[in-house]
């Protein structure tokens, strides 16, 4: 038996399902934050049920692909669990109706029923099951109130035979009955969030709380690596390689492998290039503590609801790259890995924004974990090195913007949108949000450094980066002004950037060529992960046309900085 | 007889009636969708300049629209 959560966006779909099943989904305080279907388990009365978490929408007639896979699956669904706003009580009954029409056995969650407290609603609940003819449930997700009870009457779905003419005006008879709304005046909260998006206070705040969160991510990911990564490696791990080594015989195939080649007799763990030794610092000791702090203060933005807030300031600049305001989100998401950042861009309502958004995400939008070896390795020379990296990429992003704009066929409609109330983030859901996210890219950096590191080795060894840095000499050296060997480089970058950027430490590269690599090494590919879910969003055809245009750019970006820096 | 606005040049923070929904097919049917429709009372929150959004609330949320779909929404306020 198939269970389908179903509802407007930002109702609390994700956040019941993961009460009922005890899996973990990514929830925020937006619209559009589920893109795919997520499937769970629960058990009830000794009885499997299945049990699946969809993209939130407004009708059953889809308007962006979030919303497609939404109706997509409800023809899947034995029984709708239809999660309603108590808040917006009206707009979620739209939908409502439409489900009710359908052949299904529906019962609704009457979700945010906390919230429903606060701002004066109130809802007559036996009435409004009588007048729907379905099980009407209040709950209130984020606390688990009304679980038990909306599992225990799940048997009691139904599907009415609801008749009417109007929509509307069937929505405003049953609310007319059910419910009463008592004024109330402007809570703090609200009186902020209006302020956030009247333009004179509304751009110095966006200003403010962009630097203010830089800031905040570089501060915290120096302090994790100073006072609890660096620590834990240079006390224990390098002790342990080190009598590794001894044992290994200080140099050979396998030592290489394993451990690395040892500079001036010590293991340097940006430079060895051995399996135990960079292959598990870059991700661990380097990138992991920047992808904490990063998510970290992502989590607070979304949870608070600042980020469509944000959309609405520069839905004006997103215009001139074929995208509205909703497009910074993908972006957002995409300084954390381009995986996610391409997958939200689902969340944007036609294939022209979706092919925009997702080429700009991989050209020009570096990810955390090359920001972090990025910081590390040009950070060294000052602020002005990492500015000359960041600036360069941003002017990209707008040119290359403004270029598709002009080129790419089909239609960039407005924005549409709904913005969610200011929420105080709740902590336990910003902390479970942050280990979700650093146990997937634990997962998916790892295994791929590892391997990255071994291919480096072999590829070494075999004397094939050799070859090919003779080959693309011209273009390296030529174009870029960089020296053969950074090919390595460029070739572990399709696997992994962080990686790629780690292997430039050995060449010893001036501050130029560090700036110029640091900016090829972003726009010419996407890594293996973002390629593959580019390729399963945009299809091959696009997908080529992308690439076609990362290269170019590329070549022309990398030539233009060498000649000026 | 009130004085008759689109919702793109009507000032913000006052309530009005919405009279009429102009445009395509498709976006009545949106807007409806959102409860945006004639006979409701909403209120414009904020406009960004350059064209920019407008946000508006109605039965307390809020909801962004571009300025040409805020264009189509004919309003006129009330007291
Ligand atoms: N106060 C209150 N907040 C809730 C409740 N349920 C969910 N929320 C909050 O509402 C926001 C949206 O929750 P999600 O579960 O991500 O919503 P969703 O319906 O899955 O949204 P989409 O995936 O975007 O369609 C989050 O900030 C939650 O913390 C509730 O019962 N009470
Ligand atoms: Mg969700």
């Amino acid at each position: 038996m198939k269970v389908l959560l179903m509802g407007n966006p930002n109702v609390g779909k994700s956040v019941l399902f993961s009460r009922l099943t005890g899996a973990n989904v990514i929830i925020s305080n937006y619209h559009g934050t589920t893109v795919e279907f997520t499937k769970g388990i629960m058990q009830i009365s000794k009885k499997t049920i299945e049990i699946i978490d969809v993209p939130g929408t407004y009708s059953l007639d889809p308007s962006s692909s979030a919303e497609n896979v939404a109706v997509e699956m409800f023809e899947q669904g034995n029984i709708i669990i239809n999660v309603i706003d108590a808040t917006n009580l009206e707009r979620s009954l739209y939908l409502t109706l439409d489900i009710l029409k359908k052949n299904k056995a529906v019962i609704i969650a009457l979700n945010m029923w906390d919230e429903a407290k606060h701002k004066g609603i109130k809802i007559n609940v036996e009435k409004l099951e009588e007048l729907l003819g379905v099980p009407v449930i209040p709950t209130c997700a984020l606390t688990g109130e009304g679980i038990k009870k909306l599992t225990d009457r799940l048997q009691e779905a139904v599907n009415p035979a609801f008749e009417f003419d109007d929509k509307w005006d069937k929505i405003g008879s049953i609310i007319d009955k059910v419910q009463v709304i008592t004024h109330r005046h402007h809570t703090i909260l609200e009186r902020i969030a209006d302020a956030s998006v009247i333009p004179i206070t509304g751009i110095p705040i966006a200003i403010t709380v962009l630097l203010l969160c830089f800031w905040l991510i570089r501060f915290v990911g120096e302090s994790l690596i100073a006072y609890v990564f660096e620590p834990l490696f240079e006390t224990l791990w390098l002790p342990l390689m080190m009598r590794l080594s001894n044992l290994l015989g200080n140099s050979g195939i396998l030592h290489d492998i394993i451990i690395g080649k040892l500079i001036d007799g010590n293991i340097e763990f940006m430079e060895s290039m051995g399996v135990l030794t960079t292959g598990i610092f870059v991700p661990i000791g380097a990138v992991l503590p920047y992808i904490i702090a990063f998510y970290f203060i992502l989590s607070l933005l979304e949870d608070f609801g600042y980020l469509p807030r944000l959309a609405i300031l520069v839905d004006v600049l997103m215009h001139k790259v074929g995208l509205h305001g909703l497009g910074i989100i993908p972006m957002m998401l995409g300084l954390g890995c381009n995986v996610p950042g391409a997958l939200s861009s689902r969340i944007l309502e036609t294939k022209r924004e979706r092919f925009i958004a997702s080429t700009l995400l991989a050209i020009a939008i570096p990810c955390m974990a090359q920001i972090a070896m990025v910081i590390g390795l040009v950070g060294k020379y000052g602020i002005k090195g990492l500015s000359c990296v960041f600036i360069t990429l941003f002017i990209v992003w707008i040119l290359i913007g403004i270029i598709l704009n002009k080129f790419v066929k089909g239609r960039s409609p407005e924005i549409f949108t709904d913005i969610p109330p200011y929420r105080i983030p709740h902590i336990k859901t910003v902390i479970k949000k942050v280990w979700m996210r650093s146990k997937w890219f634990l997962k998916e950096a790892v295994p791929y450094v590892l391997l990255g590191v071994f291919v480096v080795n072999i590829l070494y060894t075999l004397g094939i980066f050799n070859m090919i840095g003779k080959v693309f000499a011209p273009i390296i050296t030529g174009i870029f002004g960089l020296p053969k060997e950074a090919v390595g480089a460029l070739i572990i970058g399709f696997l992994r950037k962080d990686l790629a950027i780690g292997m430039l430490v050995p060449l010893h590269l001036n501050l130029k060529q560090l700036i110029i690599s640091s900016v090829i090494l972003t726009m010419y590919f996407p890594c293996v992960a973002t390629f593959v879910v580019m390729i399963k969003e945009l299809g091959f055809i696009s997908m080529l046309k992308s690439v076609g245009i990362m290269i170019i750019a590329t070549v022309i970006v990398g030539g233009f900085l060498n000649l000026v820096l | 007889m009130n004085k008759i606005f689109s919702l793109a040049n009507i000032q913000a923070n006052k309530n009005c009636k919405i009279i009429s929904v102009e445009g395509g097919y498709g976006i009545i049917k949106r807007l409806d969708a959102m409860g945006i429709k004639e006979g409701k009372i909403i209120r414009k929150i904020s406009s960004q300049p350059m064209r920019g959004p407008v946000l508006l609330e109605i039965n307390g949320s809020q909801i962004a629209i571009g300025y040409g779909m805020a264009g189509k929404i004919i309003v006129e306020e009330e007291e």
